[in-house]
């Protein structure tokens, strides 16, 4: 009888943290907000998200969009150069977190290829995969996963290459 | 996928809190070590996890920095797997809560099988003839041993050669300093010993020291509150990074300006400004004067070399405008008028020698020595490094600067003020007095074919001496002597083996050993190496920069059979007294008692806690320091000279010389210091090559890069040494961004990666120091001061392309390193 109760309170405990997390990743906007161990897969959930389309970001201007979630800030840049894993029909758009992985404060945009943290002084090369120029962080700058779709000129972001700051986890 | 890094395991409330002090740069920022057992992770609710933070939703920003590299699995002797999270400690005042891109990795650089750190030596090893062997202990200290005391026997103490840390942090310590020092001093008493920078046993502040002053001797707050800092040859955004942003940053902001006026009742407190000496724009500059406004900012790019014309020039000046603190000069000091006399230049020849125009000059001296409104004398804190310490020459600049300030009063108990070291390593020094009488250039000896026994101990002078390529020829070429008749060597024993190798070096070989995390460059001479400890796998105590002293608590075994420093000095002496015991030498057994050592902490109180007849930075109240006290005080720590225990906490000395200085009769003593232009060995280079090859450290790289080289985010950002060059060099030599060159003179040879930089000066360059891929050192001449410390900014070469790397093109910035807003 005991064992029952006890799985029996298990099973709430269980559904009720899960109800939990839906409901923090529900207000957020998310659209994939299962647990991080989900079985069968070594990823987490990343949401599949259009951000805009290539022909709409101009040289030197980032567009600014939220990834995967309404709590985390990204930009994306057009380069003016072809650069490894670059889309959009000159292959020269990249994105990144605007968060600092050193302590979080926003990277602004110099327009020429770096993000720059005014917080503690750390550069990021926007044309190197987020590539720490110089500065205290001991992460490069999360680099948001694009494909691209020449048919409609829409780009997506599908995943994210390194921990966001001030996260356990990337996906909440 | 599983390195993309994604996610962290947070550490459950439970979870096993220790302290941490940084072990890397001289600053020593306060860390918390979290470890708890692998199959266990925190939650996200801030009451779930032990950094009570709330992973539920995104953190804001600057509320708690925790990455993938503050996370590890390490693996104890038992078998156990443990989450291990070194994050930084908000309630430390030397960093408050921030942390580096080189402490920040310190999770990541503790030892896991299949992680960065795979390459750690885990057994001693032998080069058995041409391959390299795990042997035990018992083994290598047969080896060892029989071999140190076969040539202590026949030939005395100076055929036992050693090249040692002498500080603190990893490679360092006071239980590691003493360990060593009683083990070479005390028990081997040989004076064939260098320190692992420079090729001596020498101070690197012996002018300083003379006149009296400590060259550690204010608190990192005093940067908070002086009105200028005047800073010579030191790049600390990079090098002492979170002294800069801890205590600089806000003074320069204006941030602490009511600090100052509580504590400075009734002074102008003027907007604080910075003097920066340096002839190359540094990356500290370009932030110095984002966060001071240009306007507060005076770049002194002088000619390399010429610091000491600089500061007689000023010391000449402000003498002649009376900027000075004549009663106190009369009342703590001493010399001042044959100073005035000796170091005598105008400010036209000052502007002469040194490049920079009179206008600027005089505009410094304003700055940092006239009057305030209100009539006091400014608070300028002096600060300096390697610029001065690696200059032209150490002993003189030493002595120009410190007349200067000793004549304004920027030392002696003003706070705001001190003329400070910045420093590299942390501090930890604790021996028996040194047994020689005069230096000695221990590389040239061994040039030379002196020594039989070379030990490198925590150190890898390949990649940082002076000369460092005729120091490797020479080492490899006597190396090989022995390697050759050990290859020799069948079925032989170990106490036939030493007989063997002895025979070797009156030959001409060198046994060469190596104590060290990693197997090194030195691995390429070595004929044993044996695995050494750092922080986190034992106990290790140090002081940073303002003499602050705590404990890095030990929360996991280290590698294999690796053990601290001090504990392998102990098993060397133990080993060497049971020969001597068998033979019934009860002299020589005598010389090596006192090793009966079980841990870190026994190394700890029999040395750094003696209060007399020892070399100590504990000075005489060493004993009132313990590491209970030390866990009670935890990453604050005490600042050395320790005052009281008063049973609940220690007390400590934030800035010396508030009464009298460190001289006999207490008084600052002037010293002395006519410009004596450039040594004629660095004259002759500079004559005959294009380039000054400037050189130092970098903030991602730390020393040698013996972890870093493992680690893809320092070395795929520096796959080679890089030199910085200016576009118009550039174009001359023919080189682009990423190209490799080959940098030459008549000291050596080396590579380097091109790094371009718009604001160098024409035939001017920068180098990274020390690093594993390019070594600098190779074209540093032999110079030296009086004290044996070498030149090693001032040298000259030509530059010559080699070619292109396709990888290095793909991979690397070439972005601005300057921050410009």
């Amino acid at each position: 009888m005991s064992e029952k109760i006890s799985r029996r309170a298990f099973f709430k405990i269980s559904s009720s943290v899960a109800a939990g997390v839906g409901a923090t990743v529900g207000g957020m906007g998310a659209a994939h907000g299962a647990a991080p161990a989900e079985a069968g897969r070594a990823t987490l959930p990343y949401p599949a998200k259009a951000i805009g389309r290539a022909g709409a970001i101009q040289a030197g201007t980032p567009l600014m969009f939220n990834y995967p979630d309404a709590a985390s800030p990204c930009a994306a840049v057009k380069l003016g150069k072809a650069v490894e894993g670059g889309v959009g029909p000159d292959r020269d758009i990249v994105a990144y977190s605007t968060m600092c992985t050193h302590m979080g404060c926003p990277v602004q945009y110099d327009g020429k290829g770096t993000f720059k943290c005014g917080c503690h002084f750390s550069q990021f090369d926007a044309e190197k995969s987020g590539q720490m120029i110089c500065g205290q962080a001991t992460e490069n700058l999360p680099r948001i996963q694009l494909q691209y779709n020449s048919r409609t000129d829409s780009i997506t972001a599908v995943g994210i290459e390194g921990l966001l700051y001030g996260r356990q986890s990337n996906v909440l | 996928m599983a390195d993309r890094k994604d996610r962290v395991a947070l550490p459950p409330v439970d979870a096993q809190k220790t302290n941490m002090t940084c072990h890397f740069c001289i600053v020593g920022c306060g860390y918390h070590v979290y470890k708890w057992p692998e199959n266990q992770e925190g939650g996200r609710a801030p009451h779930q996890n032990a950094l009570g933070q709330d992973f539920r939703k995104q953190l804001p920003p600057l509320q708690q920095t925790l990455t993938p590299a503050m996370t590890n699995v390490v693996t104890d002797g038992n078998g156990s797997r443990h989450n291990i999270m070194i994050v930084p400690d908000r309630a430390c005042v030397v960093n408050s809560g921030l942390s580096s891109t080189r402490g920040g990795k310190m999770a990541s650089y503790m030892y896991t099988p299949n992680g960065i750190t795979q390459e750690r030596l885990r057994e001693p090893r032998f080069y058995a003839g041409d391959q390299w062997l795990d042997v035990n202990w018992d083994y290598a200290m047969a080896l060892y041993a029989g071999l140190a005391k076969k040539v202590l026997d026949k030939d005395g103490p100076n055929g036992l050669v050693f090249s040692c840390f002498d500080h603190g942090g990893a490679g360092g310590g006071f239980e590691n300093t003493w360990g060593t020092g009683k083990l070479m001093f005390s028990a081997m008493q040989t004076p064939m010993v260098r320190i692992h920078n420079r090729p001596a046993y020498n101070s690197e502040c012996h002018a300083t020291r003379e006149m009296g002053i400590g060259e550690l001797n204010n608190s990192y707050e005093d940067a908070q509150l002086a009105d200028v800092i005047f800073a010579i040859g030191t790049n600390s955004y990079e090098t002492q990074t979170n002294y800069f942003l801890n205590h600089w940053v806000p003074n320069l902001q204006g941030a602490t300006v009511d600090k100052k006026k509580k504590l400075f009742v009734g002074e102008a407190t003027p907007a604080t400004r910075l003097i920066l000496v340096d002839p190359r724009r540094t990356v500290t500059l370009s932030i110095a004067e984002q966060v001071a406004g240009k306007e507060n900012v005076l770049h002194l790019d002088i000619e390399p070399g010429t610091d000491i014309a600089l500061f007689n020039g000023l010391f000449t000046h402000v003498v002649e405008r009376g900027w000075i603190d004549k009663n106190f000069i009369v009342a703590r000091t001493k010399g001042f008028d044959e100073a005035v006399q000796a170091n005598k230049i105008s400010l036209d020849e000052c502007s002469r020698i040194t490049g920079v125009p009179v206008a600027k000059l005089m505009q410094a001296a304003e700055w940092a020595y006239k009057p305030k409104a209100g009539g006091g004398l400014p608070r300028t804190m002096h600060s300096y490094e390697k610029g001065i310490i690696w200059g032209n020459d150490n002993y003189l600049i030493q002595s120009a600067l410190l007349d200067l300030v000793i004549a304004t009063h920027n030392v002696g108990g003003r706070r705001g003020t001190g003329c400070v070291r910045m420093g590299g390593h942390q501090e930890g020094y604790a021996r028996p007095p040194y047994p020689g009488k005069d230096k000695i250039y221990i590389d040239q000896e061994l040039i030379k074919g002196q020594g039989r026994m070379m030990t490198w101990w925590g150190s890898n002078n390949f990649q940082t001496s002076n000369s460092a390529q005729s120091l490797r020829e020479a080492v490899l070429k006597r190396a090989q002597i022995v390697k050759e008749a050990m290859s020799k060597a069948r079925g032989v024993s170990p106490e036939q083996m030493v007989d063997i190798v002895y025979d070797a070096t009156t030959r001409g070989g060198l046994f060469v050993t190596s104590i060290n995390l990693y197997p090194t460059k030195l691995a390429e001479a070595a004929h044993l190496m044996l695995p050494a400890a750092h922080p986190g796998e034992m106990n290790l105590t140090s002081m940073n920069g303002e003499r602050r002293m705590r404990l890095s608590q030990r929360f996991m075994d280290p590698p294999g059979s690796a053990m601290p420093d001090c504990l392998i000095a102990a098993r060397i002496a133990n080993a060497m007294k049971a020969m001597y015991a068998a033979e019934g030498n009860t002299q020589m057994v005598q010389r090596f008692s006192g090793f009966d050592w079980k841990t870190e902490e026994d190394a700890f109180n029999d040395g750094f806690r003696k209060p007399k007849g020892i070399d100590s930075q504990g000075g005489d109240t060493g004993d009132l320091v313990t590491y209970e006290r030390l866990k009670v005080m935890g990453n604050n720590g005490v600042q050395l000279p320790a005052k009281a225990w008063d049973g609940k906490r220690l007390t400590g000395t934030p800035m010396l010389y508030t009464d009298k200085f460190d001289t006999d009769d207490g008084k600052a003593h002037f010293k002395p210091a006519p410009w004596p232009g450039l040594p004629a060995t660095v004259a002759a280079q500079k004559a005959k090559y294009a380039f000054w090859i400037n050189n130092g450290r970098a903030n991602e790289v730390w020393q040698t890069a013996y972890h870093n080289q493992y680690d893809e985010f320092v070395r795929g950002r520096y796959p080679m040494a890089y030199i910085e060059m200016g576009p118009g060099d550039m174009e001359v030599v023919g080189a682009k961004a990423g190209d490799v060159v080959e940098v030459y003179n008549d000291f050596g040879s080396t590579y380097a990666m091109v790094y371009p930089k718009e604001d160098m000066k024409k035939g001017h360059t920068f180098m990274l120091f020390g690093y594993v891929n390019g070594i600098q050192g190779d074209v540093t001449t032999d110079w030296t001061d009086r004290n044996i410390i070498p030149y090693y900014k001032g040298t000259w070469a030509d530059i010559k392309r080699v070619g292109s790397i396709d990888e290095y093109q793909k991979s690397v910035s070439f972005k601005n390193r300057s921050y410009t807003g």
